[in-house]
């Protein structure tokens, strides 16, 4: 048996878009908000990224220092709480059962929530090696940024003794930081791009005084290992071969929207991105159903996507109040 | 085995010195049903196993189907243990809980060579004892499947083909023969063979990895090892030539595009691949055929890969607009020979279970019963009927039958079942926990994800790789809970 139950806004996910749209609308007065994270913590992916920078301001062309991801994510979540929005953790939306309805587990047991509007807050995660088609044996020591960071930030595992970091863009920079952090040495940088992807200062830096070569124009083209990796295998574009001998690689970057609930509830997707197809106030083609955040694009720092959140926010307080939905929603981005 | 009269299963450390009645070396889809098979009768019984897990080797890397035998070669011992195999699995796996969905196979003809070889394809079919096939033309292929590249001609319908679970079954015989009371010896790989006398009844001597085990009997289902196995008893009969069969898993998002499994038509220029849906709910495409030399050589190629989706682009183009979940090879066990090669020696105590090729998953059973009957015949005293074991319920891994998310009662019950882990498949904390705490337990990360699916989705790790890790690495203490 399924507990039901009705709000006003129902949001699924709760990192830095789904949060500020509960924030904005919790303050303006929206009614019964709630935000649905599947995860026991609530925040996004700042949890896990332990740097700084996140919710830098910028005064008269400087930039503050910002703080931490965790203490970023604690912020987002404490303002929304405060607002009046529900934060709800370990609750995952797993199906619809309606046009702005969706079946939910959760400790707790099966729900079935009805909202006036939806908001689809659900991130973007990066491609793994399967997806990536890198072929070879499939050993252990094989991750992602998202999973190594998490590995090493929020329970302390072992990772391995020497990496290579496959990126060059500012996700694998964070993701050399979180490996010097883990003590694990890198053996190389690989980028099938001609150049790096970062500011010119943190790629001097991860080169020069870090000691991590960067092959640019270069492809993995096999994982070696059995049980454990033993060497990657890339390829220049010249067609010039190498082996790198390590134990731990890093897939990074390469964000996809994880868009499996906008697909099971028929949201069109935009096809640049694959994400669900908004319009500039956030609405899908799906008439109570809006997307923010990563979820509708390539992934953009945190306080980007605070930002269309807030925006969001407004834009979803129109609609309750109006309930109009234009006709045709086109991806407008 | 136990005061309780429940199996070991060891990973490490020396081998009981009390000889065993009947020893099976490799515990894949085949050895695990003879163990089984074995522990219903009165007998000591022990699987030694090179590797940490059953099902380890080809039985975890294959298309995952229930066959029915339609286009085996009449009259073969594979033919027949096949048409057993595939009764006796369908009604096991129905006992049991393994998931199997009767979805039916197509042949579809892409050339007018291929729409030619259907009506022999039929009439082997009905040799074979399979009287509803039935040939479809072009418009029936298009609506039973819409989505279908353009140019089929035509197809043979098989209803009966089914998918399984590769992972659940060779783990449901082994959890059925462990608490039933055989031993299971894992990280034991065979070295050699001590060869005992039968005439005053000398056992055999295994030396392993592990140290010295003895046996009365001996079955050697050693998968890809077979030959090498089989040399060590004297018999050079046969060589095994690993077949390297690569295979694609496509997102959950594409399982709506295919209904059917998709089947080659096999013609003179060799056998196409196949587009088949998983009891996940994925799609998989595949597999390659690479005769190699190296019995370890399972990894994907570049070339392997781009062939395969250059295939699949023609029978499901919309297929390859989705990602990629998983990528895996698996060797087949193939010999000079087109039959399985099983081998009874009754002066050495001695049965060869060898050659089982792409249909072992579905034979297993039916291979089991038969191996017994050899045995029998080489002197094995059975030591009366056969006894009815207790059941066993597997946890469900098929997305056609209800998953511990979806039930209330059971969250009701324990609270573990509503705690989701690995979001892409929606694996909770109890089936890990319960998975940790199991008879045969998981000894790496890839045999939890084998018997929960935990991190097998399409982000391979991202979201709950590290969470899901730590659950394993606390499994010790977990399964006290």
């Amino acid at each position: 048996m399924r507990r039901e139950r009705t709000l006003d806004v129902l949001i699924v996910g709760a990192g830095p878009a789904g949060l500020t749209v509960a924030a904005g609308l919790a303050a303006a007065g929206a009614g019964r908000v709630e935000v649905l994270e599947r995860e026991e913590q609530a925040g996004g992916v700042p949890r896990h990224c332990d740097h700084g920078g996140f919710g830098a301001r910028t005064f008269a062309g400087f930039t503050g220092p910002g703080t931490s991801g965790p203490r970023y994510a604690r912020s987002l979540v404490d303002a929304a709480v405060r607002a009046g929005a529900t934060v709800r953790t370990g609750v995952t939306a797993t199906g619809w059962a309606g046009p702005r309805t969706l079946d939910t587990t959760s400790p707790e047991g099966l729900e079935r929530v009805t909202a006036r509007a939806i908001v689809l807050a659900t991130g973007a995660r990066e491609r793994p090696r399967s997806a990536r088609l890198v072929p070879g044996s499939r050993p252990a020591g094989v991750y992602t940024t998202g999973e190594l960071q998490q590995a090493v930030h929020l329970y302390g595992q072992r990772i391995g003794t020497r990496a290579v970091v496959v990126g060059a863009g500012p996700v694998a920079y964070a993701a050399l930081d979180t490996l010097r952090r883990a003590g694990v040495a890198v053996a190389a940088q690989v980028t099938a791009e001609p150049r790096h992807g970062t500011t010119p200062w943190r790629a001097a830096e991860a080169r020069l005084r870090h000691g991590v070569p960067l092959l640019t124009d270069t492809v993995v083209s096999e994982l070696a290992g059995r049980g454990r990796l033993s060497a990657v295998l890339v390829r220049h574009r010249t067609g010039r071969l190498a082996r790198l001998a390590c134990d731990t690689v890093v897939f990074t970057g390469d964000f996809v929207p994880d868009h499996e609930l906008a697909r099971r509830g028929g949201v069109p997707l935009a096809p640049g991105t694959r994400g669900p197809a908004i319009d500039a106030a956030f609405r899908t083609a799906v008439p109570g159903v809006f997307a923010a955040g990563n979820a509708t694009h390539a992934v953009r720092p945190a306080g980007a996507v605070a930002a269309e959140g807030r925006r969001a926010a407004a834009s979803v307080r129109r609609f309750l109040s109006s309930g109009e939905w234009p006709p045709a929603v086109r991806a407008a981005r | 085995m136990n005061q309780d009269g429940t199996g070991l299963v060891t990973r490490s450390g020396s081998l009981p010195s009390e000889p065993y009645d009947v020893t099976v070396v490799g515990a894949g889809v085949v050895g695990a049903a003879l163990a089984r098979e074995l522990a219903r009768y009165r007998l000591r019984v022990a699987v030694v196993e090179s590797s940490d897990d059953v099902g380890e080797g080809t039985s975890k890397a294959n298309t995952a189907i229930l066959h029915t035998g339609f286009d085996a070669v009449p009259g073969s011992l594979e033919a027949r243990l096949v048409r057993e195999g595939q009764r006796l699995l369908s009604a096991y796996a129905a006992e049991c809980g393994i998931p199997v969905e009767r979805v039916g196979a197509l042949l579809v003809a892409w050339d007018e060579e291929q729409l030619a070889a259907l009506p022999s394809l039929l009439e082997k079919a009905g040799r074979n004892g399979h009287d509803e096939a039935a040939l479809l033309d072009a418009a029936e292929v298009r609506a039973r499947e819409p989505h279908l590249g353009p140019g089929a001609l035509g197809a043979l319908e098989v209803p009966g083909e089914s998918i399984i679970c590769p992972w659940t079954t060779p783990l449901a015989f082994a959890t059925q023969a462990v608490r039933s009371g055989v031993d299971l010896h894992l990280n034991c790989r065979l070295t050699a063979v001590g060869q005992g006398d039968a005439a005053d009844g000398t056992p055999h001597t295994l030396r392993t990895s592990r140290g010295d085990v003895r046996t009365r009997y001996l079955v050697n289902a050693a998968g890809l090892g077979a030959d090498t196995v089989d040399r060590m008893l004297g018999h050079d009969t046969f060589t095994v030539t690993p077949r390297r069969g690569q295979l694609i898993v496509f997102d959950k998002l594409a399982r709506d595009l295919v209904r059917h499994i998709l089947l080659p038509v096999p013609t003179a220029l060799g056998k196409g691949v196949l587009v088949a849906p998983t009891v996940y709910g994925n799609v998989l495409l595949g597999p390659t055929a690479e005769d190699l030399d190296d019995k370890q050589a399972t990894g994907s190629t570049a070339e392997g890969l781009a062939g395969l989706r250059e295939k699949g682009a023609r029978i499901l183009p919309e297929l390859l607009d989705e990602d990629v979940t998983a990528v895996y090879a698996g060797l087949r066990a193939a010999t000079e020979d087109d039959d399985y090669q099983i081998h009874a020696r009754p002066g050495q105590r001695y049965v060869t279970v060898g050659g089982i090729r792409s249909t072992g998953l579905t034979a297993s059973m039916a291979i089991a019963a038969y191996v017994t009957g050899l045995l029998a015949d080489c002197g094995l005293d059975l030591g009366g009927e056969s006894r009815e074991l207790a059941p066993v319920t597997m946890p469900n891994l098929g997305e056609n039958f209800p998953r511990p998310y979806q039930r209330a009662e059971l969250i009701a019950a324990d609270p573990e079942y509503g705690a989701l882990v690995c979001h892409c498949e929606r694996v909770t904390r109890g089936e890990i926990r319960d998975a940790l705490a199991s008879t045969v337990a998981p000894g790496s990360l890839d045999g939890l994800r084998r018997r929960t699916r935990a991190r097998g989705g399409r982000c391979q790790g991202f979201y709950c790789g590290a969470a899901v890790r730590e659950l394993f690495d606390r499994r010790d203490w977990l399964a006290t809970r």
